[in-house]
C-alpha cells in the first residue's frame, strides 16, 4: 500500500514537470515581454505597422497578419489534402498500398524543416516568381511550404479517428443501400469528426509554429501583406530573425512578440475546441 | 531560431569555457559579428597551432550579442561590424582589426554597372523601382536587406540611408550567404555584403564611379567601406593581448588581406 502510494507522489511529481515547464516559460515569457508593451501601449504594439526597433518604434499588426494568413493558407492546403489522403487511406485503399503509404507518410514528418525550407527556395520561390509574379517570396510559397510538412500529423491522427469509428457503423449504413462514398462522407468522417478536428488544430498548431522553413520562404518584410504574392512575416520569425543581434528594448519587444503568439495560439485552439463542441452537439 | 539558439548556446559555453582556464592559463574566447567571425575563427586556428596550451575559440552571434558578451564578461573579446553605441563606447574600448567593402550585387545579367549613393538611397528607401529608372532594362526592382540589428544593415544605413528609412517591403534576410544565394537568382534582386563574401556569380557593381576592388577599398576611394573592430572591456587579460597582437601583427594582416579584406597596419 505504502508502496503503491510513493509510486503515485512519484508519477504525479513527474508528470508535473512537463507542466511547470509549460509554466516557467509562459511566466518568463510574460515577465520579458509585458513591461515593454505597458511601455509602448498595447494598442500601439499590437495594431501599429511601424517596426523600427532602433528608432523606438514596435508595432507588429503585420506580423500579426502574417502569422494568420500563413496559417490559414497552410491550413487550406493541410487540410484539403490531408484530409482527403486519411479518406482514401481508410476507405478506399488495398490495405497492401496502405501498409507502404501510411508509413511513406509518416516519414515526411521526420524530414528536418530546414530541408522543406530549403525545397521551398529552391523549386517552389522561383516557380512563383518566373509563372505568377513578384520576388516569388510570398504568402503562397509560405502556405505551401507549412502545408505539406503539416500534412502528417494531419493524416496521421485522421486515420486513427477514421479507424476508430466502429466497424457497425460502416455495415450499417451498407446495408441501408448507401453507397460507399455516400457511406464515407455521410457516416464515417461524420462519427470521426472530433478525432479530425483535433488533427486539424494540431496542425495548425505546428504551422504557425514553425520557423526555419517560414524565414526561408517568406520573404520576412515588415510591411502589411496585401496579396498572397506579397512577402511576409511572421511573428515567428520576427523573434528568431532578430534575436540574435537584439537588445534592450528590442529584445523585450520580442519577448512580447513572444506573448502576442502565445495568446494567438490560444485563441485560436480555444475556438477550435469550442467549435468542435458546438458542433458535435448539433449534431446529436 | 538557429541563430537565436545558437547565440544562447555560445553565450553559455564561452561562460563554461571561461570558467574553466584562468586568462593566464590560456583560454581566450571571441563572441559577435557573424561578418567578423569567418575570418576571426582563421586567424584563431592559425593562433592555436603556433601556440600549444593556448585555445582561442570564436563563435558568431552577432555584433550585438558579441558587445553584450563582453560588457557581461562572458567573452573576453567581442567582434562588432558597427561602431559603438554611446552607452556602449562609454563602458568599452575597441582596436579595429581591419576594414571592410560593403558591395552592392545585382544578378549577373544585370545591365546596370554602376549606381549613385543617391540611387541606392532611393532603390532602398522604395522610391525607385523599376531597373529602367536607373539605366538598366525594364523590370521591377527588388531590394534585399539585412535584419535589423546586423552590423551590416547598421553600417549600410549610416552611410547610404541617412535619416531615411529602408522600405518595409524590402525582403528581409538573415545572413550574406542567403543574401547571394538570392540575388545570384533573381534577376531584379539587388543586395548588399561585406566585399569578402561577394563570390564568383553575383555582380558587384561600382557605387558613385568606383568598383569595390581591394585597391578602391584600401585607399579609401570606395564610399562603402567600414572598420572591423575588436571590442574589449577594461584591460584585456594577457592571453587574450597576445592573441590580439597577433591579429596586428604582419603575417595575420596578411592573412586577412588575402581573404578580401583590407589591413590596418
Amino acid at each position: 500500500m505504502r508502496r503503491e502510494k510513493l509510486i503515485a507522489v512519484a508519477l504525479a511529481a513527474l508528470a508535473l514537470t512537463a507542466v511547470s515547464g509549460l509554466a516557467v516559460i509562459t511566466a518568463f515569457i510574460f515577465k520579458e515581454g509585458f513591461p515593454l508593451m505597458v511601455k509602448v501601449g498595447f494598442k500601439e504594439f499590437i495594431f501599429s505597422s511601424e517596426w523600427y526597433p532602433r528608432e523606438g518604434h514596435f508595432g507588429i499588426f503585420p506580423m500579426i497578419v502574417g502569422s494568420l494568413a500563413v496559417t490559414a493558407g497552410a491550413m487550406a492546403i493541410g487540410v484539403v489534402f490531408g484530409v482527403g489522403v486519411a479518406v482514401l487511406l481508410t476507405q478506399f485503399c488495398p490495405p497492401r498500398l496502405v501498409a507502404i503509404l501510411k508509413p511513406a507518410i509518416e516519414l515526411l514528418a521526420g524530414i528536418p524543416s530546414v530541408v522543406y525550407g530549403f525545397m521551398g527556395v529552391v523549386v517552389l520561390v522561383p516557380f512563383i516568381r518566373e509563372h505568377l509574379g513578384g520576388s516569388g517570396f510570398s504568402v503562397l510559397a509560405a502556405s505551401i511550404v507549412l502545408g505539406i510538412m503539416v500534412l502528417p500529423t494531419v493524416i496521421s491522427i485522421s486515420v486513427d479517428a477514421l479507424q476508430a469509428v466502429p466497424r457497425p457503423y460502416y455495415e450499417g449504413s451498407i446495408a441501408l443501400g448507401a453507397t460507399e462514398w455516400q457511406t464515407t462522407h455521410m457516416v464515417m468522417v461524420r462519427a470521426a469528426r472530433s478525432g479530425i478536428i483535433a488533427a486539424v488544430i494540431l496542425g495548425m498548431g505546428r504551422a504557425i509554429g514553425e520557423t526555419m522553413a517560414v524565414i526561408m520562404v517568406a520573404g520576412n518584410t515588415i510591411a502589411l501583406p496585401t496579396s498572397p504574392l506579397s512577402a511576409v512575416r511572421t511573428l515567428t520569425s520576427n523573434i528568431a530573425l532578430e534575436m540574435g543581434y537584439a537588445a534592450g528594448d528590442h529584445r523585450a519587444a520580442l519577448f512580447a512578440t513572444g506573448v502576442i503568439l502565445f495568446l494567438v495560439i490560444m485563441v485560436l485552439n480555444t475556438a477550435a475546441l469550442a467549435l468542435s463542441r458546438r458542433r458535435a452537439k448539433g449534431a446529436r | 531560431m538557429l541563430r537565436a539558439l545558437f547565440a544562447v548556446a555560445v553565450v553559455a559555453l564561452a561562460g563554461l569555457c571561461s570558467g574553466c582556464g584562468d586568462s593566464k592559463g590560456g583560454s581566450v574566447s571571441v563572441v559577435g559579428s557573424n561578418s567578423i567571425h569567418l575570418f576571426a575563427e582563421m586567424l584563431a586556428e592559425e593562433y592555436n597551432r603556433s601556440n600549444p596550451g593556448v585555445h582561442v575559440t570564436v563563435q558568431a552571434g552577432g555584433s550585438t550579442a558579441g558587445i553584450q558578451a563582453v560588457l557581461s564578461g562572458v567573452a573576453d573579446i567581442g567582434m562588432s561590424s558597427r561602431s559603438l553605441k554611446p552607452e556602449e563606447a562609454a563602458r568599452l574600448s575597441v582596436v579595429t582589426i581591419a576594414r571592410d567593402g560593403i558591395a552592392i550585387i545585382v544578378h549577373p545579367s544585370n545591365k546596370v554597372t554602376g549606381l549613385t549613393h543617391g540611387q541606392l538611397r532611393g532603390i532602398y528607401e522604395g522610391k525607385t523601382t523599376n531597373w529602367r529608372d536607373v539605366g538598366g532594362e525594364d523590370g521591377p526592382i527588388r531590394p534585399i536587406t539585412r535584419e535589423e540589428g546586423s552590423g551590416t544593415r547598421a553600417t549600410f544605413e549610416e552611410m547610404v540611408m541617412g535619416q531615411a528609412r529602408i522600405a518595409a517591403s524590402a525582403i528581409t534576410q538573415e545572413a550574406s550567404g542567403t543574401i547571394r544565394e538570392m540575388v545570384e537568382n533573381d534577376p531584379g534582386a539587388i543586395g548588399y555584403l561585406s566585399v569578402g563574401l561577394v563570390g564568383t556569380k553575383a555582380k558587384a557593381i561600382a557605387v558613385d564611379g568606383v568598383a569595390p576592388s581591394h585597391e578602391n577599398v584600401q585607399s579609401g576611394k570606395y564610399p562603402l567601406a567600414r572598420p572591423f573592430y575588436f571590442v574589449l572591456k577594461g584591460r584585456p587579460g594577457e592571453a587574450a593581448q597576445r592573441f590580439i597582437d597577433f591579429v596586428l601583427s604582419p603575417p595575420a594582416q596578411q592573412m586577412l588581406e588575402k581573404e578580401g579584406l583590407v589591413r590596418v597596419k
